[in-house]
């Protein structure tokens, strides 16, 4: 088994996909900002589209559709981040803090 | 388009198919690293940077999966837009001297760890598992085809994207909007 065949095998994609998503998760669980929340967010949504190009190399019939449905994905992440950071803005204008700890208003 | 490798052929170093490789190793490497840099330093400035780092490496393998369309279009959104926008927002909200958090429990860590073991490990151990089905291309996945096909099969959910993002730049401004009443 050599490392240097790895470009060429659909698991290797996996596992690196599977290791951002894995990376983002342990940043959601762990940062106490909501910016720090948002970066691992962002590492979340490459990880999906990793996975789907993965596909769309190796087993789909059409390779347009998985690059399509990254585009799109890249679109999405776009939007999500433009209003998750005008919250961010908006919560620090109210709270002075972007610690995610001091938002508990709503708390029960 | 080249067919999978058997990986018990190993190519040698010297050879295209090494190089190619070695190249596919440095990529996922720059990928691997700045992520970690992302979820693990201590400032957000740092965390964007290397999330830049990540993004420019994810764009490297989108071009090993034979769609440099794709990899142009990481480092245009993300690089581009969506790493500067994040930028902005720590510029704007995020004073540096007034990052001191409060001490979160020391359980965070290793719990988060664990998750991300498991999880990581759970598809790891799915995906390599899986016999996955390989069916005959149709077409070659070119950014002609990409074109044609976004403006005449996937024309409705063009549209449809484009509509979600205006929403959301007016939805960010309204929200961001500094109120004058108030």
């Amino acid at each position: 088994m050599s490392i240097l065949a790895l470009y060429n095998n659909l698991n290797s994609f996996l596992v690196l996909g599977a290791l951002l998503f894995g990376i983002g998760i342990y940043g959601i669980v762990t940062r106490r900002t909501l910016i720090g929340m948002l970066i691992a967010a962002e590492l979340l949504l490459v990880g999906a589209s990793i996975n789907f190009m993965a596909f769309n190399r190796f087993t789909a019939p059409d390779p347009v559709v998985g690059q399509v449905f990254t585009l799109f994905i890249m679109a999405i992440a776009a939007a999500e981040a433009a209003i998750g950071l005008s919250i961010v803005i908006s919560v620090y204008r109210h709270y002075k803090s972007i610690d995610a700890e001091d938002t508990v208003q709503l708390k029960g | 388009m080249n067919p999978p490798i058997p990986l018990a052929e190993a190519p040698s170093l010297f050879s295209v198919d090494g190089l190619v490789g070695l190249v596919f190793l440095i990529m996922v490497a720059i990928t691997i690293i700045g992520a970690i840099i992302a979820c693990n330093s201590e400032r957000l400035v740092r965390s964007v940077a290397g999330l830049i780092v990540c993004f420019v490496g994810v764009a490297g393998v989108y071009y090993f999966l034979n769609s440099p369309f794709v990899a142009m279009m990481q480092i245009l959104i993300y690089v581009g837009a969506v790493a500067v926008t994040i930028s902005f927002a720590i510029m704007l909200a995020a004073p540096e001297e007034k990052m001191k958090l409060g001490s979160s429990s020391p359980l965070v860590g290793p719990f988060g760890l664990g998750t991300a073991a498991l999880i990581t490990g759970g598809f790891s151990v799915l995906a390599l598992r899986t016999e996955w089905p390989v069916m005959t291309k149709i077409n070659d996945g070119s950014v002609k085809n990409i074109g044609l096909q976004l403006l005449t099969n996937f024309s409705m959910v063009f549209e449809l994207v484009s509509i979600v993002l205006l929403i959301a730049i007016i939805g960010a401004l309204v929200i961001a909007r500094v109120r004058r009443e108030s």
